[in-house]
């Protein structure tokens, strides 16, 4: 049950995609995210998703990976689709009036399109955390924020801070299985029952894991202490990020698809949309 | 009457990912009743899989679990009842302790089973002394205990439940040698007093031969062998092949078999091979 949480896993690999230097992908990403919201018509919606199912291609990631990522997002969508299409107002007759309950084609339209947006937005930023690792991934934020350092802002700590508590999920969670198996084999009955009945059976698998949790976190400050560190001043690094001809050509295809989209709103007019 | 039987069983980790991997690949396997047997094997051989399965936690791939002459995973069966029959203390068992006292914490697994009060503190008082848990840590908190002292706790949760089959994952794992020999010792006085059937894995050839009758190797996920103690080491030079150890006086054994005294392959005790020394040196071929 826990094995399966897929959203930020990292899946390794030697693709042009895994290779971009991280702190590019995060930006890009975030351009990505920027171009989908500029997207105003399904045309240049669609050439979005195509775009990045390409990139999907070229990174080697299985597309089973992309429904994967969507099912824990699920009702949200459907949450945002089912708001979408009730609260819209459209000019014409509305299609159905139940009660309170109208619809307008408008209501449809949007609701389509705001779903298809949501999802091409959750897959796409998958592709990040499923083609860059975790530490890579913190490495290119402390970088990100670096001039935020200005105002005192202690990022270094903040980076160090996620890098340990991404560093740890797995080994959490392997340890929560162990606890649970534990306690499954002494009779615990941790998947029946009500609400309250199931807090309570969890009590058993919490207290052992706090009780590591602290501990190795007390072990882990002793061992940082025992080797110098001393917080981000004078710090180098051993991975040094670097960027190349690469990163530019993947900068300046993203600008190419977000003036390609920019132009597709303002020049295909789709009937009705 | 076999106590275990197992039919073909496979598992695979990550079913239908690209992590996928073989754990434990076709077992067949029989443990009889009462019998106490070792199981040792390389690190990732698949001896935890495998024991995971013995009590329900883990499902097979395909296969079956036979527990007392019943499949486990027939429609049915009620799969806690299995692991109360099944008791199950994992490596480092005390990790699992919560509870505000040993007793409450030992009382965990009975409660579970939904003993009587009575009953309850029986089983938790007979528990604690098997395990050589005295009465005034009964009422202290687990988490001031020492290590060794935890640990015991946590065989005792389990053996409180009084199952049919005990299986212990490396119990004396990251204990210093007298504790190791405390819970060995009481594990094995429990075995002698109750007649249970133990299923004890370790990574100590030492360990295992001390104690149990039958050994049990694991290699790769598949059943390299299971027989009599004395059987296993007459392939001593397979088992090194596959990277396990022996223990130190077949060892010693080995290498004066080289030098051209054979005193037998079954020796694996310091005591049997005093008496073979003396034995062969009686004969008066050696001086």
């Amino acid at each position: 049950m826990l094995k399966d949480i897929t959203i930020g896993q990292f899946f390794p690999g030697n693709s042009i995609i895994h290779r971009l230097d991280s702190r590019f992908k995060i930006l890009l990403d975030i351009a990505y995210v920027v171009m989908l919201f500029i997207a105003g018509n399904y045309c240049s919606l669609l050439t979005a998703g195509v775009f990045m199912l390409i990139v999907y291609m070229l990174s080697g990631i299985s597309f089973k990976l992309i429904f994967k990522s969507l099912k824990p997002l699920l009702p949200i969508i459907i949450f945002t689709c089912i708001l979408n299409l009730f609260f819209i107002h459209g000019e014409g007759e509305p299609l159905v009036q139940l009660g309170f309950i109208t619809i307008y084609m408008e209501g449809i339209t949007t609701s389509v399109f705001m779903t298809v947006r949501i999802v091409f937005l959750i897959v796409g930023m998958s592709l990040l955390t499923y083609t860059t690792s975790p530490i890579a991934l913190t490495d290119a934020i402390e970088r990100l924020l670096s001039p935020l350092k200005k105002l005192h802002f202690p990022v270094h700590e903040l980076a160090m801070m996620m890098t340990i508590a991404l560093r740890f999920i797995p080994t959490l969670i392997e340890e929560t299985d162990k606890i649970m198996s534990a306690q499954k084999a002494r009779g615990a009955n941790l998947d029946t029952g009500g609400l309250i009945k199931k807090a309570k059976a969890l009590i058993p698998v919490l207290i052992p894991l706090f009780v590591s949790a602290f501990k190795r976190a007390n072990e882990l400050a002793l061992a940082m202490e025992c080797r110098c560190y001393k917080g981000g001043e004078g710090r180098t690094r051993m991975k040094q990020l670097k960027f190349g001809m690469r990163d530019i050509i993947a900068v300046l295809i993203m600008a190419a698809m977000i003036a390609l989209i920019v132009l597709m709103n303002i020049y295909v007019v789709i009937p009705g949309v | 009457m076999n106590a275990i039987e197992l039919k073909g069983l496979t598992y695979k980790y990550s079913l239908g990912t690209p992590f996928e991997s073989v754990a434990v690949d076709n077992v067949n396997l029989q443990i009889e009743k009462g019998e106490f047997c070792g199981i040792i094997g390389h690190t990732g051989s698949g001896k935890s899989t495998l024991i995971q399965h013995l009590n329900g936690l883990l499902k097979p791939t395909s296969g079956e679990v036979i527990i007392d002459g019943q499949n486990i995973w027939a429609k049915g069966v009620d799969i806690r009842s299995i692991r109360f029959k099944v008791g199950l203390v994992f490596q480092y068992s005390e990790h699992q302790l919560f509870e505000e006292t040993v007793y409450k914490d030992i009382a965990y697994g009975p409660k579970n089973m939904g003993c009587s009060e009575e009953d309850i503190d029986r089983r938790v008082r007979q528990a604690a002394e098997n395990m050589g848990i005295k009465d005034e840590l009964l009422e202290r908190s687990p988490f001031d205990l020492s290590g060794g002292q935890k640990r015991r706790v946590a065989l005792a949760g389990v053996i409180a439940m009084d199952p049919e089959i005990l299986i212990l994952d490396e119990p004396a794992a990251g204990l210093d040698p007298i504790g190791r020999e405390k819970v060995l010792k009481k594990i094995s006085d429990y075995h002698k007093k109750y007649g249970k059937t133990i299923l004890l894995v370790s990574h100590s050839m030492e360990d295992i031969v001390k104690y149990a009758d039958k050994v049990l190797v694991m290699n790769k996920g598949r059943l390299f062998c299971h027989e009599d103690t004395d059987n296993v080491f007459a392939r001593q030079d397979e088992i090194i092949k596959i990277g396990l150890d022996v223990p130190q006086i077949t060892k010693i054994m080995m290498g004066l078999r080289e030098k051209g005294v054979d005193l037998g392959k079954d020796i694996y005790t310091v005591e049997r091979a005093k008496e073979r020394i003396l034995r062969y040196m009686d004969k008066g071929t050696i001086c």
